[in-house]
């Protein structure tokens, strides 16, 4: 699990050096982006390339607006006033921050799991199956299916099965996370995006989570800010490092967490500030 | 003395006259509930609760008070119920910084600090006078307009306690506001909205003023909305005031019987609200 540092860093050819990985084309391309909190400049001038089916990890001090870019990845910024985004996401070539979209649409093929678990108050089978009619008419039958299909994704299923319409309140932090990321992939999205989807929970459910972002890249493309950077080295093929609003560096994990290119880099994973 | 022993029993006054006043505001308030039992309980018959008002000593009841005071607050509560709630969505889902919220948070604050007998005088001015005489429908129109402001508050402030992460969980699946709004916010807020609502009845099956002025009482068995209507604190408010010692007694029986329906229903809400935790 060794690369060569390449002076002429390009992503996917970077990504191609490592044996197990072939070219990923880029899912989200991100140019020129400026995103403003009313007045407050949070992003800067952002360009970067999200592979497709590989796990890219967003890293920086809090207040470096990798949360923010994630938040833009799939509209959440839309329901707030005051927010905006300036410059291109391209998502498969479309700009996705265009007023001429439909912000639910973006959400239905980019999905999200936020830091804290917040399962809906109603039962475990209820919770996925909100999502899935919102966008599909369903038979019984074929919603039991697709209940079992993305429990089972998400690592969950043997832990359900006999409580699928029991209240999901009733879960631990980390089985409740879990269903919320099997939420996401009910609706069958191509991107899911992960804020800080561990913090809040305990180190063995933790880790079951980082298992199962390994298992999902297979068939997904993942993002993931996090706050802890040995889980960026651990999970992600990618990771990107943000500082003030601005993005410093980006490259795969092995070469940011052994030989970063850029000083600040280097005294952020060194644990120097942040 | 040391500063420590100073400290100490400056807390023991202040604990101790804390203390004092708490018991002196239970007091009163079981010596009213006490009163309320002694005078009211003898009085509470069969008869409460099978005849209508008849003249002094003839042994009569309550019966039409009591379906005028169930049928004008039903329909008061079918009226302001919708508004309550939708106006409350408003403002905590949409209404938070614009304008038109902060006007509609203003004027319902100050429907809800408002004397109930001016909401009596407006239903007065505008569905009494007009129709031509008083009517069960004024009475209900009136208590609606209470009701509405008690179910605004409380539904806003209820759904302000639903997390934000909560919504914005269902709109990252996709979610169109009115879904978010009706299956996740209102579901994770259902129950303080309900409290909210069983309040406001409680507010609503106690008011005299506002329907002195509307549906005004009456003594004989009527179901007739189009007609004036007896109610509970109207029946309370014309026999207590009597020379009569049977249409006293019943007046006690009137207080006593609104008093226990709050009090159900307040300690419903609180079962209710506890449960859904």
């Amino acid at each position: 699990m060794t690369s060569a540092v390449d002076p002429t860093f390009n992503l996917s050819s970077s990504v191609a050096a490592r044996p197990d990985a072939p070219p990923a084309p880029a899912k989200i391309k991100v140019e020129n982006l400026q995103f403003y909190y009313g007045s407050n400049h949070a992003l800067r001038n952002i360009n970067f390339e999200v592979p497709e089916k590989r796990v890219t990890a967003m890293i920086g001090p809090s207040g470096c607006g990798k949360s923010t870019l994630l938040r833009i990845f799939n509209r959440m910024y839309d329901l707030y006033p005051g927010q905006r985004a300036e410059g291109a996401v391209l998502y498969d070539g479309v700009n996705i921050v265009g007023k001429e979209l439909d912000p639910t649409i973006v959400r239905t093929r980019i999905g999200m799991v936020f830091q804290k678990p917040t399962p809906f108050p109603m039962s475990i089978y209820d919770n996925i199956a909100f999502g899935v009619k919102l966008h599909e008419k369903l038979n019984k039958a074929q919603m039991d299916e697709r209940v079992e299909w993305c429990l089972r994704k998400a690592a969950i299923w043997d832990e359900t099965k006999d409580r699928l319409h029991t209240s999901a309140l009733g879960m631990s932090g980390g089985q409740q996370q879990r269903l919320c990321i099997a939420r996401t992939i009910a609706v069958r999205p191509e991107v899911i995006l992960l804020d800080e989807p561990t913090s809040a929970l305990d180190p063995i459910s933790t880790s079951k989570i980082e298992d199962l972002i390994d298992e999902l890249k297979q068939e997904f493309t993942i993002v993931i800010v996090t706050h802890n950077m040995q889980q960026a080295a651990r999970c992600a093929d990618i990771t990107a490092f943000f500082y003030l609003g601005e993005l410093i560096e980006v490259a795969p994990s092995d070469v940011i967490f052994t030989n970063p290119k850029e000083i600040k880099t280097r005294d952020y994973i060194t644990g120097r500030f942040g | 003395m040391s500063s420590l022993a100073v400290r100490r029993s400056k807390d023991y006054a202040v604990k101790a006259i804390s203390t004092g006043f708490a018991v002196l505001a239970l007091f009163l308030l079981a010596w009213i509930l006490f009163t309320l039992v002694q005078k009211g309980l003898p009085a509470l018959g069969l008869n409460v609760f099978t005849q209508v008002t008849l003249p002094p000593g003839q042994n009569g009841g309550l019966l039409n008070a009591i379906v005028g005071s169930l049928i004008q607050i039903g329909i008061a509560m079918v009226i302001g119920t919708p508004i309550g709630l939708l106006a409350g969505t408003f403002l905590a889902e949409n209404g938070k910084t614009t304008t038109v919220g902060h006007v509609a948070r203003f004027v319902n604050d100050i429907l809800l600090s408002a004397p109930s007998i001016l909401v009596g005088l407006f239903v007065y001015t505008f569905l009494v006078a007009p129709m031509g005489g008083f009517s069960g429908w004024a009475g209900a129109v009136a208590l609606a307009i209470l009701v509405i402001p008690v179910v605004v508050r409380t539904t806003e402030d209820m759904l302000n306690l639903v997390p934000v992460g909560l919504r914005e969980a269902a709109f990252a699946l996709g979610a169109p506001q009115w879904k978010v709004v009706m299956l996740i916010t209102w579901r994770a807020a259902r129950a303080g909205i309900v409290t909210g609502i069983l309040l406001a009845i409680a507010r609503a099956a106690g008011e005299t003023a506002p329907l002195l002025f509307t549906s005004l009482g009456n003594n004989s068995w009527s179901t007739d909305l189009s007609k004036p209507m007896a109610s509970l604190p109207i029946a309370i408010y014309q026999y207590a005031g009597s020379p009569f010692d049977d249409w006293v007694s019943l007046a006690w029986a009137g207080a006593l019987l609104i008093t226990v329906g709050v009090l159900v229903l307040n300690v419903a809400s609180r079962l209710f609200l506890a449960r859904n935790r």
